[in-house]
């Protein structure tokens, strides 16, 4: 018996499990599209893609949409990797929103991300008409999460129905869908956020550069320190403006993402800090406290 | 420990996925909260959440109620049961684990069986206090057709029968006569108390007659890399990665058995071979793969593959076959209509199939097989399929990935059902054709009155169905019958073999299966035809027994007349037209009745002729329509 040769790693395992759902959609979905975030989750799924198709190019675009909010660092960090790797990446946001000024300074957390994220969302899939799009949520992020499918079905206004899933079994995907219905697919749904540091630290893959610590202006919001970007900040609010060891667990609109302090400047030690600071992730993005499973709300309503 | 020490140590721990099963009461979410809890990958915002949230909506009194820690989505919570599939996530210093978290509720087999696909081991639980019930063995039963090799039997509530052995004893007894007929390779058995943490992590000082593991050590350290098949080799083709030039690398995710550099390959359904010319990945290229990795194949020949393709090694073939018999779990909210015709996806491959046949259904509470002509939600039984092109497949019970497919709803797209092949189908076996509704095989829309009908054409609309041997005369007779019927003033239809089959019943073989659906369609036809006045006249060897009495029941015993031309074998071969059998003898063809497949001579007919006797043939069936006054009609 030569098993122990045969012995795969749990990294390995969940890789080998991720490219095999991005090349099932890839052959069966005939318009598909890979949403990036800029974040460490969408950077591993997109060395995923590169995996499954390789030595070929991915045979899909990267969509980013572009909430007009973003950090600086999170643009620049795009267009330079989108560059370099000879991506396919479309850029789309809400131009009409943001000719209207929407924002969450003036309009609120809950309008500027319902507007410039969820809807720009639903916009940018109608305008190409793709069919499936890819996402880099992951179960163990969110309780509502943990329920969610690997293709998660959606309808011709793109919402989910939690009641309204289909059954998932082994790795048999069902990508059959009507005209106009789409299916969000999760390559790294069974990840966790331990697997995602653990990856990028063994691929050496980029990430932004926010998410290592650093010193940098921010102020105190509440109990968030909220990073002070650009000159979009209301000016009473930028004056209160300190400089601390800070990086970001979370990337998102600079308004609505709260730092930590941290010293933690190389991968290591984020895993150290993320092994002894006890704070689930997604508490850093602000939005996430509007209301009581507010995350399961906007999946209704077609945000991922 | 030093950080990178730990990384190091962290990313070579191996994946353990399990699925907990228990009743609504079993403490089988105390037992997951506890196990993420005490292994402290619980976060302390998810704890302040949950306090939270207690004391809303909790059960459980003052305590933290850890059963909130897994339930996710809001309309559940309000029902205060899980209902769907939760995973969960932990790790310890030796193992990361996922957690398949499914409810034990009556109506909820469909999650069980989905969380149980993925699984390596099973928990089951059981209240110490209730001891083995009906649940236990129906998620013990759905555990075992799904695959799953190791159970762990979870003895909870010890601390409410004050740790007795003796009922510990009592229920390991129980469920071990239960469990020896399912065949489960693996079973261990674990007292223990959820709430209060006995067993489940540390070994209890409470129970000092007992001497295995805790529960977690349990999870820790069985063995589960040799539960994977190294043996078979099968690469369904995902994806044909074409970078430029005449490059073709075949991607696709090893389902089992190892693939070497240099190894001889066989392309199903070409059958053509070639050899592995490299193993390709992002990283490297390995001289070798193995299940479950993600690669790509090069072959050192030019040939044609593409998805739905399978490469396999020619000395080990799987099963490649459009009928095989499969166990069937229905997922769907609306009942099986077995007139659709399903679309299947199995490995990388996407057709259609049809139920020919539900052989037996199960009864998960009591394991006892019964009929039934149609599948329920959460239904389990045994069921024969026939698929539009061949699959490549293995029995799931030695091949997980190969031996799994789901059925999709053609119009819904709903995944209506899932299955598990247990084996090809024998040629030889007798099919029979889909059980029909009668009230189904509906009436057309009564414009005319039959009596008018049968005024106007002075015939009975009736279906004359003439049975025999290749070679026996059929069609010489039905030609006759059809030319006189003609001559004399009636409007016969004749319908055979030669003329259904090239446009009706195109894509249908000679298999038992396939003349079951192929003699379905002429049976409605001659309904419809029958319903619109026509008196038809059809020439087919419908050699089965079962079938004809279908047929008679889709037309309608009283206008069904059975006519068997009886004919030695031999007669029939110096009567063989089309070269039937000299092509069966030397084994070119095959499901020939009378040769390589059962005819049934028919018991009830209405005529018996004999084929040595032609002359005699149409003057006795003409006779006969004249006693019954089928034609003329008056």
């Amino acid at each position: 018996m030569n098993i122990p040769s045969y012995h795969i790693n749990n990294l390995r395992e969940l890789e080998a499990e991720s490219i095999h759902i991005i090349r099932e959609v890839a052959a069966e979905f005939e318009n598909p599209v890979m949403l990036y975030s800029i974040g460490k989750d969408s950077s591993v799924m997109v060395r995923l893609a590169e995996k499954a198709f390789f030595p070929g190019k991915v045979p899909f675009p990267l969509m980013h949409i572009d909430s007009k909010w973003k950090f600086r660092e999170m643009t620049a960090f795009r267009d330079k990797y989108a560059k370099e790797m000879g991506w396919n990446l479309i850029v789309h946001y809400n131009k009409k929103a943001f000719e209207e000024g929407v924002g969450p300074y003036t309009h609120g957390s809950k309008v500027h991300t319902d507007v410039m994220k969820t809807q720009a969302l639903l916009e940018g899939l109608n305008k190409y008409k793709f069919d499936a799009a890819f996402g880099g949520a992951r179960r163990d992020e969110e309780k509502s999460r943990a329920k969610e499918r690997i293709y998660s079905f959606r309808d011709k206004f793109h919402q989910w129905d939690p009641k309204n899933q289909r059954p998932e079994l082994w790795d048999i995907y069902n990508a059959k869908v009507q005209k106009g219905e789409s299916i969000r697919v999760f390559p790294i749904s069974n990840w966790t956020e331990l697997d995602i540091w653990q990856y990028i630290r063994l691929e050496n893959i980029p990430i932004v550069p926010l998410y290592y610590a650093k010193m940098r202006p921010v102020v105190n919001v509440d109990g968030n320190f909220i990073l002070v970007d650009d000159d979009r900040m209301p000016k009473e609010m930028a004056a209160k403006a300190e400089m601390r060891m800070i990086r970001f667990r979370t990337l998102g609109c600079y308004p609505l993402t709260g730092a930590i302090e941290s010293e933690a400047d190389t991968i290591e030690k984020i895993v150290e800090e993320m092994m002894t600071v006890t704070k689930s992730e997604r508490t850093t993005r602000v939005i996430d406290f509007d209301q009581e499973a507010s995350m399961e709300q906007k999946k209704r309503e077609g945000y991922f | 420990m030093e950080i990178k020490e730990f990384l190091d140590q962290d990313q070579k721990k191996d994946l353990l996925r399990l699925l907990t099963a228990g009743s609504v009461d079993d403490g089988k979410s105390t037992l997951i909260g506890r196990l993420l809890f005490d292994s402290k990958k619980l976060y302390e915002d998810q704890l302040s959440a949950l306090e939270r949230d207690s004391i809303r909506e909790g059960h459980a009194g003052e305590e933290i109620d850890y059963a909130l820690l897994l339930d996710g989505l809001k309309a559940e919570r309000e029902q205060g049961i899980t209902i769907d599939v939760a995973y969960r996530y932990f790790s310890t210093a030796k193992r990361k684990f996922i957690i398949a978290d499914t409810p034990g509720h009556e109506q909820y087999t469909r999650n069980m069986v989905t969380g149980a696909s993925t699984a390596n081991l099973a928990i089951i639980l059981i209240d110490a206090r209730k001891g083995v019930i009906t649940q236990t063995k129906r998620h013990t039963f759905l555990v075992s057709l799904l695959g799953i090799k190791h159970v762990a039997l979870a003895v909870n509530k010890m601390d409410l029968m004050e740790y007795s052995e003796e009922v510990y004893n009592k229920i390991c007894d129980d469920y071990k006569e239960f469990i020896t007929p399912l065949g489960i390779p693996d079973v261990r058995f674990f007292p223990m108390s959820a709430l209060k943490g006995e067993n489940v992590v540390d070994l209890s000082d409470k129970m000092p007659w007992y001497h295995g593991k805790s529960i977690l050590e349990y999870l820790e350290t069985i063995h589960i890399t040799s539960d994977r098949n190294f043996e078979d080799f099968r690469f369904p083709v995902q994806y044909v990665v074409r970078p430029g030039n005449d490059y073709r690398a075949f991607a696709g995710k090893i389902s089992s058995g190892i693939v070497k550099q240099g190894q001889e390959m066989m392309v199903l359904p070409s059958g053509l071979t070639s050899r592995i010319k490299e193993i390709v990945t992002y990283d490297g290229s390995p001289s070798q793969a193995f299940p479950p990795q993600s690669v790509s194949l090069t072959l050192e020949n030019e040939i044609d593959v593409s998805r739905g393709d399978m490469l396999v090694h020619p000395k080990n073939l799987p099963s490649i076959s459009r009928h095989f018999e499969a166990m069937l779990v229905w997922m769907d909210e609306k009942p099986m209509d077995l007139n659709t015709q399903f679309l299947i996806k199995h490995t990388t491959n996407n057709t259609k199939a049809r139920i020919d046949s539900i052989n037996h259904m199960v009864n998960i509470n009591t394991l006892e097989n019964f009929d039934a002509r149609t599948f329920q939600l959460n239904e389990i039984g045994n069921v024969t399929l026939t698929t539009a092109k061949p699959l490549f497949f293995d029995a799931y019970k030695k091949n997980r990935q190969t031996g799994a497919f789901i059925l999709i709803d053609p119009r819904t797209h709903h995944t209506v059902a899932v299955g598990m092949i247990i084996d090809k189908i024998s040629a030889r076996q007798t099919h029979r054709i889909t059980e029909v509704e009668l009230q189904k095989v509906a009436q057309g829309e009564l414009l005319i009155h039959p009596a008018q009908k049968e005024k106007r054409f002075n015939q009975k609309a009736h279906t004359l169905w003439i049975t025999g041997l290749h070679g026996s005369g059929k069609n010489e007779l039905a030609y006759t019958l059809y030319r006189e019927l003609f001559q004399q003033g009636a409007t016969p239809i004749l319908l055979d073999g030669k003329s259904v089959r090239a446009g009706l019943s195109r894509e249908l073989d000679y298999s038992p299966s396939d003349r079951a659906e192929h003699l379905r369609r002429v049976a409605h036809m001659c309904r419809l035809l029958n319903d619109q006045g026509m008196l038809v006249i059809c020439s087919f060897v419908s050699p089965d027994n079962a079938v004809r009495e279908q047929i008679a029941q889709i037309i309608g015993p009283d206008k069904f007349h059975l006519i068997y031309l009886e004919a030695t074998i031999n007669f029939c071969k110096s009567n063989d037209q089309y070269e039937i059998y000299e092509k069966a003898d030397r084994g070119e063809i095959q499901h020939i009745p009378g040769i390589d497949m059962q005819y049934d001579i028919p018991q009830n007919t209405q005529l018996t002729l004999n084929a040595l006797e032609k002359s005699h043939q149409a003057e006795t069936v003409f006779q006969y329509l004249e006693k019954n006054n089928i034609y003329p009609a008056s």
